[in-house]
């Protein structure tokens, strides 16, 4: 019996091991080709001839066409400015779906469960012909507004996750505060929110982590004009066809600068998206 | 329903009691004004915010229509009839570039007046109904809410319209709006031939759907293997990182596994790296000059100049792309597995050991319809979400490999990326927006039924 614990212990590992070569691998391999010396894209080996630092280097003193700095702080303003709105519409939709009770309740969760059905970028020439009537197409700095609008104007519909959340917290808790006088508004800013952390960590990061992952939408509204650029345009630029003999290298390494804060930031808060999902209140 | 108690007789005193018709039938005349007359109830009987609000609202809108409203809305029937071009100006001698009508702009300034329209019916109702509680509160002689009280309401009673205001706005100018807009275009002719501010476009009614259904044309020809292909992707994609992601789950959290901390940090890792940038990676990764070809030519798998055509053979494309999305997908459900399999109540566990089950029966009897009752949402959640994974396809295979049977579509393109071409590259929006209702038909009646019978939205109250 104890052998057999062993050898099904043994092989447990062993599988885990080998899936997780499989899972590291591409990433081990990304970053191998970031400090490739070469430049040009595809060589006929796998190990580097060279290492180099130059591809980082490069990064950051970049021309005309390729502008890292500039790009980072782009997306990086629009991240943190579509984060602060669109958290702040999905907390209140979700706190209203899961505590009060209205007329239209029911009514309104139906719509957003059918609007969300729709091909998100199907209303995308739309919103694109909107902003422009709007006049937000007419300036770089104006277009950067119009893509926050974008990212956080219908986060609204967003609401079920941190709805389900809300609903894990004992009703009773709200019920003592309006006891003691407090009014709904008082009970949802003193109570709910305090107590929701995880959730309101997963918001922020899953809202915070939109602009850089985003192609499209940033892609139709910034057209050509690169100094504007986010990340996900820039990168995807690197790779085309009359760019990525020149880039191939510094691609990746681009691509490694942009991973450490989001992976960092991703694995210090895994603890909340965990805890976020899985409720308020342990059963 | 098990007691049946008598229907209180409802007391009109509160906005949100009245109802519309009862405003009509009990209202006295000035109620029923305040139908049209925004807010003349609420300034007769001393709101002067409240009904100056409304009124304001009213006037607003009204010098909106005089000045643009209507000249919208006729253009919105016509789409537009000046075709743009060149007059011959007789007294210059010169011919003269005239602007003409964009039937874009037309169709849009039509949708939005429209909502504004119907955003002001629900105003005047808001005005009716106000009307009517103010004067069945007159009639009761009860207090006449002042606008200080309507002001501290909405941390109270109207906390719900105070919080959904902004979002609602938000919903409205970049949801829906937009959603109504391209549903109409959907029966226009606004395709490559029709672009404005060049051409006029016009209403075609059900053309664009009866060409996406007629037998035999090209565009039938590819939108049923493109329709079965995302279908088979959704269903695949799902359930492959359903189970894949919860066996993961279940064997690092299993008693014999040690270090149980650095296993799950090893596979979140590929979470944690921006999605774009695995996926882009993972395009290199699998090119015909990419490394893992030239892994197997040096290990003489495949010869030194010959590649496994991963993304340009329609079959190896489907593959390689199921398998990179396992790939990604495998630790996003280990991650929120892992949560749930630690809620599942102890008891039941130690019950069934006590029982003598064995470990496959606890897997089978417990585990698994405890997953599968808490992750259903979750699992619809995904399977819309994969009929609509615009970036897994986009990013990796960008819909090839491209056929000549297609139009305008490749191999690997799902709906959504079709969708992306027809308007992106094609200009075909009305095509474009005829495959977005399509979609939407599909999710529709895929998720709704399987989604009203979920325990997660019937007794949400459940834990509370």
């Amino acid at each position: 019996m104890k052998m057999r614990r062993f050898i099904v212990n043994t092989a447990c590992h062993i599988l885990l091991a080998v899936l997780s070569v499989i899972w590291i691998l591409p990433i081990f391999y990304v970053i191998l080709t970031s400090f490739r010396a070469e430049s040009g894209s595809y060589k006929s080996y796998i190990w580097p001839r060279g290492f180099t630092l130059d591809n980082y280097i490069n990064l950051f003193h970049g021309n005309n066409n390729i502008n890292f700095t500039r790009w980072f702080t782009n997306t990086l303003v629009i991240a943190i400015f579509s984060t602060a709105l669109s958290a702040f519409f999905v907390l209140c939709v979700s706190y209203v779906m899961s505590r009060l009770r209205f007329k239209m309740r029911k009514k309104f969760m139906n719509i957003a469960l059918i609007l969300g059905m729709f091909p998100g970028f199907m209303s995308m020439i739309a919103v694109y012909y909107i902003l422009k009537g709007l006049g937000l197409l007419e300036a770089g700095v104006l277009k950067q507004i119009a893509l926050v609008l974008v990212y956080s104007g219908g986060a609204g519909l967003g609401f079920y996750m941190a709805k389900g959340f809300f609903d894990t917290i004992p009703k009773s808790i709200d019920e003592a505060a309006y006891i003691d006088g407090a009014t709904k508004w008082d009970t949802f800013i003193r109570i709910t929110i305090p107590l929701s952390k995880p959730i309101i960590t997963y918001t922020l990061i899953t809202a915070f982590m939109g602009p850089w992952v985003d192609y499209i939408f940033a892609k139709v509204i910034m057209g050509n004009d690169s100094q504007y650029y986010t990340i996900a345009i820039g990168l995807w630029t690197m790779l085309e066809q009359e760019f990525v003999e020149y880039y191939y290298t510094q691609f990746y390494a681009g691509c490694v600068m942009i991973s450490i804060p989001i992976a960092i930031l991703f694995l210090l808060t895994q603890k909340c998206y965990v805890e976020g999902v899985s409720g308020a209140v342990k059963g | 329903m098990g007691n049946k108690k008598k229907k209180a007789q409802p007391v009109y005193d509160r906005p949100s009691d009245a109802n519309i018709s009862q405003a009509f039938k009990k209202g006295n005349t000035i109620t029923k004004a305040s139908f049209f007359v925004f807010g003349l109830g609420n300034l007769m009987n001393r709101q002067i915010g409240r009904g100056l609000i409304f009124l304001a609202l009213e006037i607003a809108y009204i010098i909106y229509l005089i000045t643009f409203g209507i000249g919208a809305l006729g253009d919105f029937i016509t789409l537009g009839t000046a075709q743009q071009g060149e007059v011959y100006n007789a007294a210059l001698g010169i011919y003269e570039y005239s602007a003409g009508d964009d039937s874009m702009l037309c169709l849009l300034y039509g949708v939005i007046t429209l909502v504004m329209t119907v955003a002001v019916v629900f105003v005047g109702c808001m005005s009716g109904k106000s009307a009517f509680c103010t004067q069945v509160r007159k009639e009761k002689g009860k207090h006449i809410p002042t606008f200080r009280d309507d002001i501290r309401s909405l941390k109270e009673e109207n906390l719900h319209g105070f919080l959904l205001a902004f979002p609602i706005i938000g919903i409205v100018c970049f949801t829906i709006v937009p959603l109504i807009f391209m549903i109409l275009i959907a029966f226009t002719s606004y395709d490559h031939e029709h672009q404005p501010p060049g051409n006029l476009f016009d209403w075609v009614g059900l053309d664009n759907f009866k060409a996406m259904f007629s037998q035999g044309s090209k565009l039938a020809g590819t939108f049923w293997p493109v329709l079965s292909w995302t279908l088979i992707w959704a269903v695949f994609a799902t359930v492959s990182c359903f189970i894949l992601g919860m066996l993961l789950a279940l064997l690092i959290n299993r008693k014999g596994t040690r270090a149980k901390g650095f296993w799950r940090f090893m596979f979140v890792l590929s979470v944690a790296v921006p999605q774009f940038v695995t996926l882009l990676s993972m395009r290199t990764i699998f090119n015909a000059n990419g490394p893992v070809n030239v892994v197997l030519r040096q290990l003489g798998i495949i010869g030194a100049t010959e590649s496994i055509p991963f993304f340009t053979n329609a079959l190896y494309a489907k593959i390689t792309i199921i398998c990179i999305n396992i790939w990604i997908g495998v630790p996003f459900t280990m991650l929120s597995t892992t949560g749930i399999l630690q809620n599942i109540p102890a008891e039941l566990y130690e019950a069934a050991k006590i029982d003598g089950a064995s470990a496959a029966t606890i897997f089978r009897k417990i585990t698994l319809p405890y997953m599968l009752f808490v992750m259903t949402p979750n699992l619809i959640t995904a399977f819309t979400g994969n009929i609509n994974n615009f970036n897994v396809i986009f990013l990796l295979s960008g819909g090839g490999p491209d056929s000549m049977d297609y139009y305008y579509a490749g191999k690997t393109d799902l709906l959504v990326t079709w969708l992306y071409r027809l308007t992106i590259t094609q200009k075909d929006y009305n095509l474009g927006a005829v495959i977005g209702i399509l979609v939407f038909i599909i999710l529709a009646t895929l998720s709704l039924i399987t989604y009203r019978r979920t325990g997660a939205y019937k007794d949400e109250g459940a834990f509370q």
